[in-house]
């Protein structure tokens, strides 16, 4: 049934190729169809999953029987978390484009492209496959970046365009060393997994395929085409670029270097586990300086991210189960910030510097906005009671078990989180009374928020608060996951 | 009825009514008041209730619920009070109706709805037994906190918010590393229950919990050693307590946020607010870290007197009645941090130093009951005169107010001799108790915070000196006597202050079993 979301998504994409140019509503329409099958689908697939370890297969054709490349789609605890992700994200990302007023048909099409690949990257479980869904997600990034974008579109999408490559180039070559180290004529991750390399092998293949997917990620210090790319973005692909986009990346570190060579992981988690305290330390602080809105949140993805490989790299159970709720909960988290700034106030005033916005009243002109910024604001922060909070809190064990130095710088980008995201709370939506003289406020005419916005920003919240107090729903996945036999390696160097 | 789930009932009941002011039609202001006032009367009412089914013969925690929550990181709902809880539901119960009643009106229905959502995140602090359950209770108060003081305070209102908020953060996310370490430790014991605080505080009085600490974060081992660690665990939890207390020097944040606050929402900071800290000192930090209270001992009790001597002596130099209270508080506090740093004392036989331990720990919750009371009503005293002077609150702005207001002077004098502690009403009994327990314990201790005592009456008297005696002002001419209405609203605290100051066996009636069993198990 699952396999239907990659299906659904590139089907959607080609009727939406065949729709008539001058009727953007129709292709909204079509569009928000397509998101929604992919929505339903990915809930009657996780209503049919049973959560008892093991990976379940959903097909396994030959595809390239010289080289042993299987069209294999699976699925497991972990990557059934990201496909739920991805379903919501898809969803409320068409309600949040609904005024795309140019090429509509296009941008929808390559929307659902995207969309597609990143379904396919989460339910792959051969290597070659993984890499070309991998790789099919990049082009349509490019092109909605480039295409619809605005501060330096062409600079963000090529950046980012260009990191993504570099990073492929380096998984690919660590897969096909993988591939050819093993000698079992088999891109089949399980088959791979149960290959023991060498430690010699593990210690330069890890890095190389961990890096490659890290770049994605985020990971300081290749996070640059992160707070680019997601400013030049629209509203839509800011929310999949940071929701679900970062995740393909460490999700893949997780799916890929970390499975096949746990020996590596074990050498190299010191040194990467510095660069991702240094990326939670540095995208805070960097977050902290910014005067434009976007940027804020732009660096607050990579700080949040760098929790993710924190949490990965502990070398500890809790530590990964946090990781991969984090990655959950920092795509929804994110995907709600993006789209109040960049829907909700940006399509509105056209200007997100923060100096500007602090004159313009919008806590009175746009309440809605402001309430729901503030929310997802204190989500962000880690507030308990939402999802960012359990996750940290498992990823901030784990790094007490693994590096004990590293908890603690943790927890200092946490109060900076605080205090970045309390300082745009204050210029956006609630400006220091003493600052601003009455003569200066420049209360602007808005159009009110949308349903679409509404509904969108209502799902969103629902998904951090329900996950913040029941995180069993997520971890009754993820837990089990661990179980299945592709870990047992990795399992041996972790504790608890 | 102690098996009925009471104590959610308080929790939530206020968070609940507070959605329901959001839901209501706002164009009837009058309303929103209504609405809360009846809220919290309903929440108080639920509290007697509680406090009269409370057996005081048992020492056990009681009202006790217990579900899973987070069962794969051992987080429960876990609620329950002691004696010590009752008498902080009891406070935050009889706070928040006061801090309503003293508000002027009109304010809408964004400021009574925070004010209920404040006092969900405290009666959930007095009550959660389990760390990540109180910890989200703890943090949650900061929210509306945070907006009250920002939306509804005075000039510097902004700035104050957010330094408020960062320092309380910069504590917390400090203990919140602390217990995920300990977690770490419990969870290597194979202990049920990794984040309980009973649980915790077990483990903690049979030393295994250090040694379990440095197996856990063995890569702290090239630094230090498995005493080191501990310090350092305990350190970070301090902060957080120290800053919420608040104690000296992690203070700075509060003058500032006092002074700024409206001063009905001071009232639920100072007299409510800061009692999780205290409370968390006793509840928490005192029964997990003996060991190491007692190797820190001496600067752990020299940063209370600080609180004592400083926080008074600094309140003497203030013009503003609000700021100097504010100075004040953290003297008042100091005192229940004296206390609970002193009863770690071994120096006598263990049942000489469970009498005094006893004694030290009634005091210092009385302390913090007494405190509650008798600084909301006088920051309340204060809000009526804003409301009369339309802002004024300097010392020197006022003077001779007993000759056209003798009932207003009479009633807060009552409080002001409450608060400088005057026998016969509540103040004496609890600072006479600490000093009774400290100085079995620490004599030194003891000896040095008396200065406290007096620059704490000076700075008192000294108020009314200038505002209520002297030349009567002329601007002050026609300033209005306390109504009838008012004085029904302050009736209640300062019949308080008589009550506990006559017949302190009330109070401390319901805390001796638990503050003795707590007493007892800090023995080695």
């Amino acid at each position: 049934m699952l396999t239907w979301t990659i299906y659904i998504s590139f089907l959607g994409m080609a009727l939406l190729m065949c729709l008539p140019k001058e009727r953007p509503q129709l292709a909204r329409r079509v569009a928000l169809l397509t998101a929604s099958l992919g929505l339903v689908v990915a809930l009657i697939g996780a209503s049919a999953f049973k959560p008892d370890g093991g990976i379940q297969t959903l097909v396994d054709y030959s595809w390239i029987p010289t080289l042993g490349i299987q069209y294999n789609l699976s699925v497991d605890g972990i990557s059934l978390s990201m496909v739920m992700l991805t379903a919501i994200i898809a969803f409320v990302g068409v309600l949040f484009s609904w005024n795309i007023e140019t090429r509509t048909k296009e941008f929808f099409a390559y929307y659902f492209a995207l969309i597609g690949g990143c379904y396919g990257v989460f339910l792959s479980f051969d290597l070659f496959l993984l890499f070309v869904f991998y790789e099919i997600a990049i082009v349509p990034k490019y092109f909605l970046i480039a295409s619809w974008g605005s501060t330096n579109r062409e600079y963000g999408a090529m950046k980012l365009a260009i990191y993504s490559f570099a990073g492929s180039a380096l998984v690919l070559l660590g897969i096909i060393a993988a591939y050819v180290a093993s000698g079992a004529n088999s891109f089949s991750l399980v088959e791979l997994a149960q290959h023991s390399f060498s430690e010699g092998q593990q210690a330069w293949m890890f890095p190389l395929v961990f890096v490659g997917f890290g770049v994605l990620a985020g990971m300081w210090p290749f996070h640059t085409w992160a707070p680019t790319g997601h400013v030049a973005a629209p509203t839509a692909a800011s929310m999949l670029l940071a929701g679900v986009v970062m995740k393909l990346g460490a999700y893949s570190c997780l799916r890929v270097a970390m499975t096949l060579f746990p020996l590596g992981l074990q050498m190299w988690s010191p040194y990467l586990g510095a660069l991702a305290v240094t990326g939670i330390v540095y995208g805070a602080l960097v977050a902290l300086t910014q005067k434009d809105f976007k940027f804020v949140i732009g660096y607050s993805s990579v700080s949040h991210m760098g929790f993710v490989l924190l949490g990965l790299l502990s070398l500890s159970q809790i530590g990964l189960n946090g990781a991969v709720l984090q990655m959950f909960s920092h795509g929804i988290i994110a995907g709600l910030l993006f789209a109040v700034v960049g829907r909700m106030i940006y399509d509105r005033t056209h200007t997100r510097v923060l100096n500007d916005l602090q004159l313009m009243q919008l806590r009175k002109t746009l309440p809605f906005a402001a309430i729901v910024f503030v929310i997802a604001g204190f989500a962000s922060m880690g507030m308990p009671g939402f999802s960012g909070f359990v996750a940290e809190i498992q990823i901030l064990i784990g790094a007490w078990h693994g590096f004990s130095a590293y908890a603690i710088l943790a927890g200092i980008g946490v109060v900076i989180g605080v205090a970045y995201t309390l300082r745009v709370v204050q210029k956006a939506f609630y400006p220091d009374k003493t600052e601003i003289s009455r003569a200066e406020l420049k209360p602007m005419e808005l159009e009110p928020i949308t349903i679409q916005e509404k509904v969108g920003a209502v799902i969103l919240l629902a998904c951090t608060v329900v996950i913040g107090l029941f995180p069993g729903v997520l971890l009754d996945w993820i837990i089990p996951a661990f179980e299945s036999p592709l870990f047992d390696e990795l399992r041996k160097g972790v504790g608890q | 009825m102690s098996n009925l789930p009471f104590l959610t009932f308080i929790t939530f009941f206020p968070l609940l009514s507070a959605v329901f002011i959001l839901l209501l039609n706002s164009r009837m202001s009058g309303m929103n008041r209504m609405a809360a006032m009846g809220s919290s009367f309903i929440t108080l009412l639920a509290t007697v209730v509680v406090w009269l089914n409370f057996d005081p013969q048992s020492a056990a925690m009681q009202f006790v619920q217990r579900w899973d929550w987070i069962p794969s990181i051992g987080v429960e709902y876990h609620v329950g009070i002691d004696g010590l809880g009752l008498v902080m539901i009891m406070l935050a119960a009889l706070l928040v109706p006061f801090a309503l009643f003293i508000s002027p009106g009109g304010e809408g229905k964004g400021y009574y709805s925070l004010i209920l959502f404040l006092q969900t995140g405290l009666m959930g602090t007095f009550t959660a037994l389990n760390f990540i359950h109180w910890f989200v209770f703890w943090e949650i108060a900061l929210i509306p906190a945070f907006f009250l003081i920002k939306n509804w305070g005075g000039r510097g209102a902004d700035r104050a918010a957010i330094q408020f908020f960062v320092y309380t953060m910069v504590g917390s996310i400090a203990l919140l590393l602390a217990f995920l370490a300990l977690f770490l430790a419990a969870g290597r014991l194979e202990s049920a229950h990794p984040f309980g605080f009973l649980e915790l505080a077990d483990l903690a009085r049979s030393g295994e919990l250090s040694s379990a600490l440095s197996v856990s974060l063995s890569s702290f081992d090239a630094f230090t050693t498995e005493r080191g660690l501990m310090l350092f665990i305990f350190l970070l939890a301090f902060l957080g307590f120290a800053v919420k207390l608040p104690i000296w020097p992690f203070h700075t944040w509060l003058p500032q946020t006092y002074a700024e606050a409206p001063t009905p929402v001071t009232m639920l900071l100072t007299g409510a607010m800061s009692k999780m800290g205290a409370y968390g000192l006793i509840r928490i930090l005192l029964p997990i870290f003996p060991k190491e209270i007692q190797a820190l001992q001496t600067p752990l009790l020299a940063l209370a007197l600080a609180s004592i001597v400083f926080g008074a002596a600094a309140a003497l130099m203030q013009k503003d009645l609000k700021r100097m209270l504010a100075y004040s508080s953290i003297n008042h506090l100091g005192y229940v941090a004296l206390a609970v740093f002193a009863t770690v004392a071994f120096t006598f036989d263990e049942s000489t130093a469970v009498t005094e331990r006893t004694a030290a720990l009634n005091g210092a919750a009385l302390q913090m009951f007494n405190h509650g009371i008798t600084a909301a009503a006088l920051f309340g005293f204060v809000a009526l005169i804003e409301k009369r002077s339309g802002g004024a609150r300097g010392m020197d702005d006022f003077g001779g107010l007993r000759k056209v207001a003798p009932v207003f002077c009479g009633l807060m004098g009552i409080s002001i001799f409450a608060s400088l502690g005057l026998p016969g009403l509540n103040g004496f009994v609890g600072e006479f108790l600490i000093f009774k327990g400290v100085f079995g314990l620490m004599p030194w201790a003891a000896v040095f915070a008396t200065p406290g005592l007096l620059f704490t009456a000076w700075f008192l008297l000294n108020m009314i000196q200038k505002v209520f005696n002297g030349p009567l002002i002329e601007r002050w001419k026609e300033f209005p006597d306390l109504t009838a209405k008012e004085i029904l609203v302050v009736a209640p605290a300062t019949a308080l202050m008589f009550v506990i100051g006559i017949w302190p066996q009330s109070v401390v009636g319901v805390l001796n079993e638990s503050m003795k069993a707590l007493a007892s198990g800090l023995g080695n």
